[in-house]
Protein backbone atom coordinates (compact mmCIF):
# COMPACT_ATOMS: atom_id res chain seq x y z
CA UNK A 1 0.00 0.00 0.00
CA UNK A 2 1.16 3.49 -0.73
CA UNK A 3 3.12 4.93 2.16
CA UNK A 4 0.99 8.08 2.07
CA UNK A 5 -2.18 6.02 2.38
CA UNK A 6 -0.69 4.24 5.37
CA UNK A 7 0.11 7.53 7.10
CA UNK A 8 -3.28 9.17 6.62
CA UNK A 9 -5.56 6.20 7.16
CA UNK A 10 -6.75 5.94 10.73
CA UNK A 11 -5.64 4.67 13.13
CA UNK A 12 -2.44 6.52 12.26
CA UNK A 13 0.70 4.48 12.50
CA UNK A 14 -1.35 1.29 12.36
CA UNK A 15 -0.57 -1.76 10.27
CA UNK A 16 -2.65 -3.22 7.49
CA UNK A 17 -4.36 -6.46 8.49
CA UNK A 18 -5.70 -8.35 5.45
CA UNK A 19 -9.03 -10.13 5.83
CA UNK A 20 -9.99 -11.36 2.38
CA UNK A 21 -7.88 -12.05 -0.68
CA UNK A 22 -9.83 -10.37 -3.48
CA UNK A 23 -7.57 -11.13 -6.44
CA UNK A 24 -4.46 -13.28 -6.67
CA UNK A 25 -1.51 -12.59 -8.95
CA UNK A 26 -3.09 -14.44 -11.90
CA UNK A 27 -6.38 -12.56 -11.51
CA UNK A 28 -4.44 -9.29 -11.56
CA UNK A 29 -2.59 -10.33 -14.71
CA UNK A 30 -5.78 -11.30 -16.49
CA UNK A 31 -7.38 -7.98 -15.54
CA UNK A 32 -4.34 -6.07 -16.80
CA UNK A 33 -4.39 -7.91 -20.13
CA UNK A 34 -8.08 -7.24 -20.54
CA UNK A 35 -7.62 -3.54 -19.76
CA UNK A 36 -4.70 -3.38 -22.21
CA UNK A 37 -6.95 -4.78 -24.95
CA UNK A 38 -9.66 -2.27 -24.05
CA UNK A 39 -7.20 0.63 -24.24
CA UNK A 40 -6.03 -0.43 -27.71
CA UNK A 41 -9.59 -0.99 -28.90
CA UNK A 42 -10.88 2.31 -27.60
CA UNK A 43 -7.98 4.34 -29.03
CA UNK A 44 -7.71 2.42 -32.33
CA UNK A 45 -4.09 1.59 -31.60
CA UNK A 46 -1.50 3.24 -29.43
CA UNK A 47 -0.23 6.05 -31.68
CA UNK A 48 -0.65 8.97 -29.31
CA UNK A 49 -1.24 7.03 -26.08
CA UNK A 50 0.90 7.73 -23.00
CA UNK A 51 0.48 6.23 -19.56
CA UNK A 52 0.87 8.33 -16.43
CA UNK A 53 1.00 6.48 -13.11
CA UNK A 54 -0.03 8.31 -9.97
CA UNK A 55 2.57 8.17 -7.19
CA UNK A 56 3.03 5.84 -5.61
CA UNK A 57 0.64 2.91 -6.13
CA UNK A 58 -0.26 3.81 -9.71
CA UNK A 59 3.30 3.66 -11.01
CA UNK A 60 3.90 -0.12 -10.87
CA UNK A 61 0.37 -0.61 -12.20
CA UNK A 62 1.10 1.72 -15.14
CA UNK A 63 4.32 -0.16 -15.87
CA UNK A 64 2.55 -3.53 -15.93
CA UNK A 65 -0.12 -2.10 -18.17
CA UNK A 66 2.55 -0.70 -20.51
CA UNK A 67 4.24 -4.12 -20.64
CA UNK A 68 0.96 -5.74 -21.66
CA UNK A 69 0.23 -3.03 -24.26
CA UNK A 70 3.65 -3.49 -25.85
CA UNK A 71 3.30 -7.27 -25.87
CA UNK A 72 -0.09 -7.07 -27.60
CA UNK A 73 0.49 -4.26 -30.06
CA UNK A 74 4.25 -4.27 -30.55
CA UNK A 75 4.47 -0.50 -29.96
CA UNK A 76 6.53 0.96 -27.14
CA UNK A 77 4.31 2.92 -24.74
CA UNK A 78 5.90 5.61 -22.64
CA UNK A 79 5.19 5.66 -18.91
CA UNK A 80 5.40 8.82 -16.82
CA UNK A 81 4.67 9.40 -13.18
CA UNK A 82 2.77 12.15 -11.46
CA UNK A 83 2.72 13.23 -7.83
CA UNK A 84 -0.35 15.32 -7.12
CA UNK A 85 0.57 16.47 -3.59
CA UNK A 86 0.71 20.19 -4.47
CA UNK A 87 -2.70 20.00 -6.16
CA UNK A 88 -4.58 18.24 -3.38
CA UNK A 89 -7.61 19.89 -1.80
CA UNK A 90 -6.74 18.69 1.71
CA UNK A 91 -3.56 20.78 2.10
CA UNK A 92 -3.83 22.35 5.54
CA UNK A 93 -6.22 19.64 6.74
CA UNK A 94 -3.75 16.78 7.01
CA UNK A 95 -0.07 16.18 6.27
CA UNK A 96 0.53 16.45 2.52
CA UNK A 97 4.04 15.81 1.24
CA UNK A 98 5.06 14.51 -2.19
CA UNK A 99 6.41 10.96 -2.27
CA UNK A 100 8.44 11.40 -5.44
CA UNK A 101 9.33 13.85 -8.17
CA UNK A 102 6.91 14.02 -11.08
CA UNK A 103 8.34 12.70 -14.34
CA UNK A 104 6.45 13.63 -17.50
CA UNK A 105 9.20 14.04 -20.11
CA UNK A 106 7.02 14.60 -23.19
CA UNK A 107 4.75 17.27 -24.62
CA UNK A 108 1.16 16.44 -23.75
CA UNK A 109 -0.51 18.69 -26.32
CA UNK A 110 -2.72 16.61 -28.61
CA UNK A 111 -1.81 13.32 -26.91
CA UNK A 112 -4.02 10.78 -25.16
CA UNK A 113 -3.10 10.33 -21.52
CA UNK A 114 -4.24 7.27 -19.61
CA UNK A 115 -4.02 8.05 -15.89
CA UNK A 116 -3.30 4.91 -13.92
CA UNK A 117 -3.96 4.36 -10.23
CA UNK A 118 -4.24 1.29 -8.06
CA UNK A 119 -7.40 2.18 -6.11
CA UNK A 120 -10.18 4.61 -7.04
CA UNK A 121 -11.98 5.81 -3.89
CA UNK A 122 -13.30 9.35 -3.35
CA UNK A 123 -11.97 10.64 -6.67
CA UNK A 124 -10.15 13.54 -5.04
CA UNK A 125 -6.71 12.34 -6.10
CA UNK A 126 -7.93 12.11 -9.71
CA UNK A 127 -9.37 15.63 -9.50
CA UNK A 128 -5.94 16.84 -8.35
CA UNK A 129 -4.28 14.87 -11.15
CA UNK A 130 -6.54 16.47 -13.79
CA UNK A 131 -5.55 19.92 -12.57
CA UNK A 132 -1.88 18.97 -12.49
CA UNK A 133 -1.94 17.60 -16.06
CA UNK A 134 -3.43 20.90 -17.16
CA UNK A 135 -0.18 22.60 -16.14
CA UNK A 136 1.84 20.23 -18.35
CA UNK A 137 -0.14 20.81 -21.51
CA UNK A 138 -3.48 20.19 -23.18
CA UNK A 139 -3.98 16.50 -23.91
CA UNK A 140 -6.51 15.56 -26.59
CA UNK A 141 -8.12 13.21 -24.09
CA UNK A 142 -7.51 11.96 -20.56
CA UNK A 143 -8.72 8.48 -19.66
CA UNK A 144 -8.63 6.72 -16.33
CA UNK A 145 -7.51 3.16 -15.61
CA UNK A 146 -7.72 1.71 -12.10
CA UNK A 147 -7.04 -1.73 -10.69
CA UNK A 148 -9.78 -1.49 -8.07
CA UNK A 149 -12.86 0.74 -7.99
CA UNK A 150 -14.02 0.60 -4.39
CA UNK A 151 -16.85 3.18 -4.64
CA UNK A 152 -17.61 6.04 -2.20
CA UNK A 153 -17.06 8.76 -4.81
CA UNK A 154 -17.27 12.36 -3.62
CA UNK A 155 -16.79 13.93 -7.05
CA UNK A 156 -18.33 13.27 -10.48
CA UNK A 157 -15.46 11.09 -11.70
CA UNK A 158 -15.66 7.63 -13.25
CA UNK A 159 -12.99 5.26 -14.57
CA UNK A 160 -12.72 4.16 -18.22
CA UNK A 161 -10.92 0.88 -17.48
CA UNK A 162 -11.48 -1.09 -14.29
CA UNK A 163 -9.65 -4.18 -13.05
CA UNK A 164 -12.35 -5.05 -10.56
CA UNK A 165 -15.34 -3.34 -8.98
CA UNK A 166 -15.11 -4.01 -5.27
CA UNK A 167 -17.91 -2.89 -2.93
CA UNK A 168 -16.35 -1.81 0.39
CA UNK A 169 -17.17 -0.18 3.66
CA UNK A 170 -15.68 3.25 4.14
CA UNK A 171 -13.45 2.17 6.99
CA UNK A 172 -12.02 -0.80 5.11
CA UNK A 173 -8.67 -0.61 3.33
CA UNK A 174 -7.76 -2.07 -0.06
CA UNK A 175 -4.15 -3.12 -0.53
CA UNK A 176 -2.89 -3.62 -4.08
CA UNK A 177 0.47 -5.42 -3.99
CA UNK A 178 2.53 -7.23 -6.63
CA UNK A 179 1.18 -10.63 -5.61
CA UNK A 180 -2.50 -9.69 -5.46
CA UNK A 181 -5.20 -7.56 -3.90
CA UNK A 182 -6.36 -7.79 -0.29
CA UNK A 183 -9.28 -6.27 1.55
CA UNK A 184 -8.73 -5.58 5.23
CA UNK A 185 -8.34 -2.83 7.75
CA UNK A 186 -5.79 -0.76 9.63
CA UNK A 187 -5.14 -1.89 13.19
CA UNK A 188 -2.85 -0.66 15.91
CA UNK B 1 8.06 23.38 13.08
CA UNK B 2 6.40 26.78 13.08
CA UNK B 3 9.26 29.19 12.34
CA UNK B 4 12.56 29.02 10.51
CA UNK B 5 14.85 31.30 12.48
CA UNK B 6 18.00 29.22 12.56
CA UNK B 7 19.31 26.13 10.80
CA UNK B 8 19.02 24.53 14.25
CA UNK B 9 15.21 24.78 14.01
CA UNK B 10 15.44 21.98 11.45
CA UNK B 11 16.92 19.80 14.15
CA UNK B 12 19.51 17.85 12.22
CA UNK B 13 20.01 15.83 9.08
CA UNK B 14 16.57 14.18 8.82
CA UNK B 15 14.63 17.44 8.61
CA UNK B 16 17.23 18.99 6.28
CA UNK B 17 16.92 15.88 4.10
CA UNK B 18 13.17 16.39 4.05
CA UNK B 19 13.68 19.94 2.76
CA UNK B 20 16.10 18.57 0.13
CA UNK B 21 13.59 15.98 -1.11
CA UNK B 22 10.85 18.58 -1.21
CA UNK B 23 13.20 20.87 -3.14
CA UNK B 24 13.68 18.12 -5.74
CA UNK B 25 9.94 18.24 -6.37
CA UNK B 26 9.96 22.04 -6.67
CA UNK B 27 12.94 22.00 -9.04
CA UNK B 28 10.75 19.88 -11.32
CA UNK B 29 7.87 22.35 -10.92
CA UNK B 30 10.17 25.29 -11.72
CA UNK B 31 11.35 23.64 -14.94
CA UNK B 32 7.84 23.34 -16.38
CA UNK B 33 6.19 25.58 -18.95
CA UNK B 34 3.76 26.67 -16.26
CA UNK B 35 5.95 26.75 -13.15
CA UNK B 36 3.13 27.17 -10.67
CA UNK B 37 1.21 24.94 -8.29
CA UNK B 38 -1.90 25.86 -6.27
CA UNK B 39 -0.44 24.51 -3.02
CA UNK B 40 -0.56 27.75 -0.98
CA UNK B 41 -3.67 29.33 -2.49
CA UNK B 42 -5.20 31.79 -0.04
CA UNK B 43 -2.04 32.19 2.04
CA UNK B 44 -0.38 35.59 2.32
CA UNK B 45 3.33 36.13 2.79
CA UNK B 46 4.72 39.53 3.78
CA UNK B 47 8.28 40.79 3.42
CA UNK B 48 9.76 42.88 6.21
CA UNK B 49 13.15 43.90 4.89
CA UNK B 50 15.14 46.34 7.02
CA UNK B 51 18.26 45.79 4.93
CA UNK B 52 18.96 45.97 1.22
CA UNK B 53 18.57 42.78 -0.70
CA UNK B 54 17.97 41.90 -4.31
CA UNK B 55 18.37 38.20 -4.71
CA UNK B 56 16.89 37.02 -1.42
CA UNK B 57 13.77 39.15 -1.75
CA UNK B 58 13.25 38.35 -5.44
CA UNK B 59 13.90 34.70 -4.73
CA UNK B 60 11.35 34.57 -1.90
CA UNK B 61 8.85 36.51 -3.95
CA UNK B 62 9.20 34.18 -6.95
CA UNK B 63 8.92 31.19 -4.63
CA UNK B 64 5.72 32.47 -3.02
CA UNK B 65 4.16 33.28 -6.38
CA UNK B 66 4.99 29.84 -7.81
CA UNK B 67 3.09 28.40 -4.85
CA UNK B 68 0.11 30.67 -5.64
CA UNK B 69 0.45 32.56 -2.35
CA UNK B 70 -0.33 36.26 -2.20
CA UNK B 71 2.55 38.53 -1.37
CA UNK B 72 2.70 41.81 0.49
CA UNK B 73 5.68 44.02 0.03
CA UNK B 74 6.96 46.14 2.85
CA UNK B 75 9.97 48.22 2.04
CA UNK B 76 11.26 50.06 5.04
CA UNK B 77 12.48 53.09 3.10
CA UNK B 78 8.92 54.05 2.07
CA UNK B 79 7.08 53.08 5.26
CA UNK B 80 6.15 54.42 8.67
CA UNK B 81 9.42 53.10 10.04
CA UNK B 82 10.78 56.37 8.68
CA UNK B 83 8.34 58.08 11.03
CA UNK B 84 9.77 56.22 13.99
CA UNK B 85 7.51 53.18 14.30
CA UNK B 86 9.03 50.47 16.47
CA UNK B 87 9.85 46.97 15.22
CA UNK B 88 7.11 45.52 17.40
CA UNK B 89 4.42 47.91 16.17
CA UNK B 90 5.42 47.37 12.56
CA UNK B 91 5.31 43.60 12.99
CA UNK B 92 1.91 43.73 14.71
CA UNK B 93 0.55 46.03 12.00
CA UNK B 94 1.68 43.68 9.25
CA UNK B 95 0.20 40.74 11.11
CA UNK B 96 -3.11 42.54 11.60
CA UNK B 97 -3.52 42.63 7.83
CA UNK B 98 -3.91 38.89 7.97
CA UNK B 99 -0.63 37.44 6.86
CA UNK B 100 0.31 33.79 7.35
CA UNK B 101 4.06 34.27 7.18
CA UNK B 102 6.48 37.15 7.62
CA UNK B 103 9.89 36.97 5.99
CA UNK B 104 12.28 39.16 7.95
CA UNK B 105 15.65 40.62 7.13
CA UNK B 106 17.14 42.87 9.76
CA UNK B 107 20.53 44.34 10.57
CA UNK B 108 20.39 43.19 14.18
CA UNK B 109 20.91 39.60 15.26
CA UNK B 110 17.82 38.18 16.93
CA UNK B 111 15.24 40.56 15.41
CA UNK B 112 13.32 37.67 13.75
CA UNK B 113 13.32 35.79 17.10
CA UNK B 114 11.74 38.78 18.81
CA UNK B 115 9.11 39.14 16.08
CA UNK B 116 8.32 35.43 16.38
CA UNK B 117 7.50 36.02 20.05
CA UNK B 118 5.19 38.92 19.27
CA UNK B 119 3.14 37.62 16.35
CA UNK B 120 1.09 34.51 15.70
CA UNK B 121 2.22 34.22 12.08
CA UNK B 122 5.07 32.05 10.88
CA UNK B 123 8.38 33.92 10.84
CA UNK B 124 11.18 33.12 8.40
CA UNK B 125 14.62 34.56 8.95
CA UNK B 126 16.03 35.96 5.70
CA UNK B 127 19.19 37.18 7.39
CA UNK B 128 19.68 38.86 10.76
CA UNK B 129 22.86 40.85 11.31
CA UNK B 130 25.95 38.68 11.64
CA UNK B 131 23.85 35.85 13.03
CA UNK B 132 22.10 33.51 10.58
CA UNK B 133 20.70 33.13 7.07
CA UNK B 134 19.10 29.68 7.13
CA UNK B 135 17.57 29.58 3.64
CA UNK B 136 20.95 30.45 2.12
CA UNK B 137 22.48 27.50 3.99
CA UNK B 138 19.72 25.22 2.71
CA UNK B 139 20.20 26.27 -0.91
CA UNK B 140 23.97 25.83 -0.52
CA UNK B 141 23.41 22.36 0.93
CA UNK B 142 21.06 21.54 -1.94
CA UNK B 143 23.54 22.79 -4.56
CA UNK B 144 26.39 20.69 -3.11
CA UNK B 145 24.14 17.63 -2.88
CA UNK B 146 23.08 18.22 -6.48
CA UNK B 147 26.62 18.70 -7.83
CA UNK B 148 28.57 16.21 -5.70
CA UNK B 149 25.88 13.67 -4.82
CA UNK B 150 25.93 14.37 -1.09
CA UNK B 151 27.72 16.07 1.78
CA UNK B 152 28.75 13.18 4.01
CA UNK B 153 32.53 12.99 4.21
CA UNK B 154 33.04 15.97 1.91
CA UNK B 155 35.57 18.63 2.80
CA UNK B 156 34.24 22.16 2.51
CA UNK B 157 36.41 25.26 2.96
CA UNK B 158 34.60 28.49 3.85
CA UNK B 159 36.94 31.28 2.88
CA UNK B 160 36.93 34.95 3.76
CA UNK B 161 35.11 37.28 6.09
CA UNK B 162 33.75 34.73 8.58
CA UNK B 163 33.40 37.29 11.34
CA UNK B 164 30.70 39.38 9.69
CA UNK B 165 29.06 36.54 7.81
CA UNK B 166 25.65 35.17 8.74
CA UNK B 167 25.96 32.87 5.74
CA UNK B 168 29.07 31.27 7.27
CA UNK B 169 27.31 30.59 10.57
CA UNK B 170 24.28 28.97 8.97
CA UNK B 171 26.42 27.06 6.48
CA UNK B 172 28.61 25.59 9.21
CA UNK B 173 25.52 24.35 11.05
CA UNK B 174 23.94 22.85 7.93
CA UNK B 175 27.10 21.36 6.37
CA UNK B 176 28.26 19.70 9.59
CA UNK B 177 24.75 18.42 10.34
CA UNK B 178 24.88 16.68 6.97
CA UNK B 179 28.21 15.06 7.81
CA UNK B 180 30.66 17.31 5.96
CA UNK B 181 33.99 18.49 7.35
CA UNK B 182 34.35 22.24 7.39
CA UNK B 183 37.55 24.30 7.44
CA UNK B 184 37.36 28.04 7.93
CA UNK B 185 40.07 29.92 6.05
CA UNK B 186 40.56 33.58 6.97
CA UNK B 187 43.01 36.04 8.42
CA UNK B 188 42.77 36.09 12.26
CA UNK B 189 41.12 39.53 12.18
CA UNK B 190 38.21 38.21 10.10
CA UNK B 191 37.43 35.27 12.38
CA UNK B 192 34.96 35.57 15.27
CA UNK B 193 36.63 36.28 18.64
CA UNK B 194 35.83 32.77 19.83
CA UNK B 195 35.25 29.60 17.88
CA UNK B 196 34.63 27.46 20.94
CA UNK B 197 32.00 24.86 20.24
CA UNK B 198 32.17 25.27 16.47
CA UNK B 199 32.68 21.86 14.86
CA UNK B 200 35.28 23.24 12.44
CA UNK B 201 38.99 23.45 11.75
CA UNK B 202 40.70 26.77 11.12
CA UNK B 203 43.49 27.60 8.72
CA UNK B 204 45.24 30.77 7.65
CA UNK B 205 46.87 29.19 4.62
CA UNK B 206 44.56 28.89 1.63
CA UNK B 207 47.16 27.25 -0.65
CA UNK B 208 47.58 24.40 1.85
CA UNK B 209 43.84 23.77 2.19
CA UNK B 210 42.72 23.95 -1.45
CA UNK B 211 44.19 20.59 -2.67
CA UNK B 212 41.98 18.64 -0.23
CA UNK B 213 38.67 20.45 -0.66
CA UNK B 214 35.56 19.33 -2.55
CA UNK B 215 33.99 22.76 -2.22
CA UNK B 216 35.63 26.19 -1.99
CA UNK B 217 32.96 28.48 -0.54
CA UNK B 218 33.95 32.13 -0.88
CA UNK B 219 32.37 34.86 1.19
CA UNK B 220 31.90 38.42 0.14
CA UNK B 221 34.18 41.03 1.71
CA UNK B 222 31.53 42.97 3.60
CA UNK B 223 33.00 46.41 3.40
CA UNK B 224 29.80 47.98 4.72
CA UNK B 225 30.07 46.04 7.99
CA UNK B 226 33.75 46.75 8.59
CA UNK B 227 33.89 49.52 11.12
CA UNK B 228 37.48 48.99 12.24
CA UNK B 229 40.68 48.50 10.28
CA UNK B 230 40.71 44.73 10.00
CA UNK B 231 42.81 44.48 6.88
CA UNK B 232 45.89 46.38 5.69
CA UNK B 233 44.29 46.62 2.25
CA UNK B 234 41.94 44.77 -0.05
CA UNK B 235 44.84 44.12 -2.40
CA UNK B 236 46.70 42.31 0.35
CA UNK B 237 43.59 40.30 1.12
CA UNK B 238 43.32 39.25 -2.51
CA UNK B 239 46.98 38.26 -2.57
CA UNK B 240 46.58 35.95 0.45
CA UNK B 241 42.96 34.74 0.26
CA UNK B 242 41.55 35.61 -3.16
CA UNK B 243 40.62 32.67 -5.40
CA UNK B 244 42.75 33.32 -8.46
CA UNK B 245 43.27 31.16 -11.54
CA UNK B 246 46.58 29.98 -10.08
CA UNK B 247 44.87 28.83 -6.88
CA UNK B 248 41.99 27.14 -8.70
CA UNK B 249 44.58 24.89 -10.37
CA UNK B 250 45.49 23.56 -6.92
CA UNK B 251 41.98 22.17 -6.54
CA UNK B 252 40.75 18.72 -7.48
CA UNK B 253 39.21 18.54 -10.99
CA UNK B 254 35.76 17.77 -9.60
CA UNK B 255 35.83 20.35 -6.81
CA UNK B 256 33.36 23.23 -7.12
CA UNK B 257 33.46 26.94 -6.31
CA UNK B 258 30.54 28.65 -4.56
CA UNK B 259 29.69 32.18 -3.54
CA UNK B 260 26.50 33.54 -1.91
CA UNK B 261 26.61 36.73 -3.99
CA UNK B 262 26.89 39.56 -4.65
CA UNK B 263 30.45 38.95 -5.81
CA UNK B 264 33.28 41.44 -5.65
CA UNK B 265 35.06 40.29 -8.79
CA UNK B 266 38.77 40.85 -8.40
CA UNK B 267 38.63 40.81 -4.59
CA UNK B 268 37.62 37.45 -3.10
CA UNK B 269 37.19 35.81 -6.51
CA UNK B 270 38.89 36.68 -9.79
CA UNK B 271 36.68 37.46 -12.76
CA UNK B 272 37.91 34.41 -14.73
CA UNK B 273 37.31 31.99 -11.85
CA UNK B 274 33.75 33.23 -11.39
CA UNK B 275 32.97 32.19 -14.97
CA UNK B 276 34.58 28.73 -14.88
CA UNK B 277 32.28 25.71 -15.36
CA UNK B 278 33.16 24.58 -11.83
CA UNK B 279 31.73 27.82 -10.41
CA UNK B 280 28.14 26.96 -9.54
CA UNK B 281 27.12 30.43 -8.42
CA UNK B 282 24.27 30.70 -10.92
CA UNK B 283 22.99 27.26 -9.88
CA UNK B 284 22.91 28.49 -6.30
CA UNK B 285 20.59 31.32 -7.31
CA UNK B 286 18.39 28.99 -9.37
CA UNK B 287 18.15 26.44 -6.56
CA UNK B 288 17.38 29.27 -4.15
CA UNK B 289 13.87 29.66 -5.57
CA UNK B 290 13.09 25.94 -5.24
CA UNK B 291 14.54 25.74 -1.73
CA UNK B 292 12.44 28.71 -0.62
CA UNK B 293 9.37 27.09 -2.16
CA UNK B 294 10.18 24.02 -0.07
CA UNK B 295 10.58 26.09 3.10
CA UNK B 296 7.37 28.05 2.52
CA UNK B 297 5.46 24.88 1.71
CA UNK B 298 6.87 22.99 4.68
CA UNK B 299 5.95 25.80 7.08
CA UNK B 300 2.58 26.84 5.61
CA UNK B 301 1.16 23.85 3.74
CA UNK B 302 2.69 20.47 4.45
CA UNK B 303 1.09 20.20 7.88
CA UNK B 304 3.67 17.69 9.08
CA UNK B 305 2.75 18.42 12.69
CA UNK B 306 -0.95 18.76 11.92
CA UNK B 307 -2.40 15.42 12.86
CA UNK B 308 -1.74 14.02 16.29
CA UNK B 309 -1.29 10.25 15.88
CA UNK B 310 -4.48 9.36 17.77
CA UNK B 311 -6.90 11.84 16.30
CA UNK B 312 -9.37 10.29 13.93
CA UNK B 313 -10.69 12.75 11.36
CA UNK B 314 -12.87 11.34 8.61
CA UNK B 315 -10.84 9.98 5.73
CA UNK B 316 -11.76 11.56 2.45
Amino acid sequence: MAERERRITPPYGGVFVPRTRVMDADDCNRAIWRMAHEIIERNHGLDTVHLVGLQTGGVPFAEKLAGALTAIDGTEVEVGSLDVAFYRDDIGLRPVLPEAVTDIPWELDGQVVVLCDDVLFTGRTIRAALNALNDYGRPRAIQLAVMIDRGHRELPIRPDYVGKNLPTRRDEVVDVATDGVDLGEMRK
Amino acid sequence: MKHLLSVDDLDGADRIDEVMRLTDAFVEVSARTIPRVPALRGKTVAWLFYEDSTRTRLSFETAAKRLSADTMNFSVSTSSVKKGESLRDTALTVEAMGVDAIVVRHGSAGAPHRIAQWVGATVINAGDGWHEHPTQALLDTYTIRDKLGGLAGRHIAIIGDIKHSRVARSDVLAFTAMGAEVTLVAPPTLLPPSLEGWPVRVSHNLDAVLPTVDVAYLLRMQRERMTEALLPSLREYTACYGLTTRRVDLMDDKAIVMHPGPMNRGVEISAEVADLPRSVIVDQVRNGVAVRMAVLYLLLGAGTDLVAPDQEPDRS
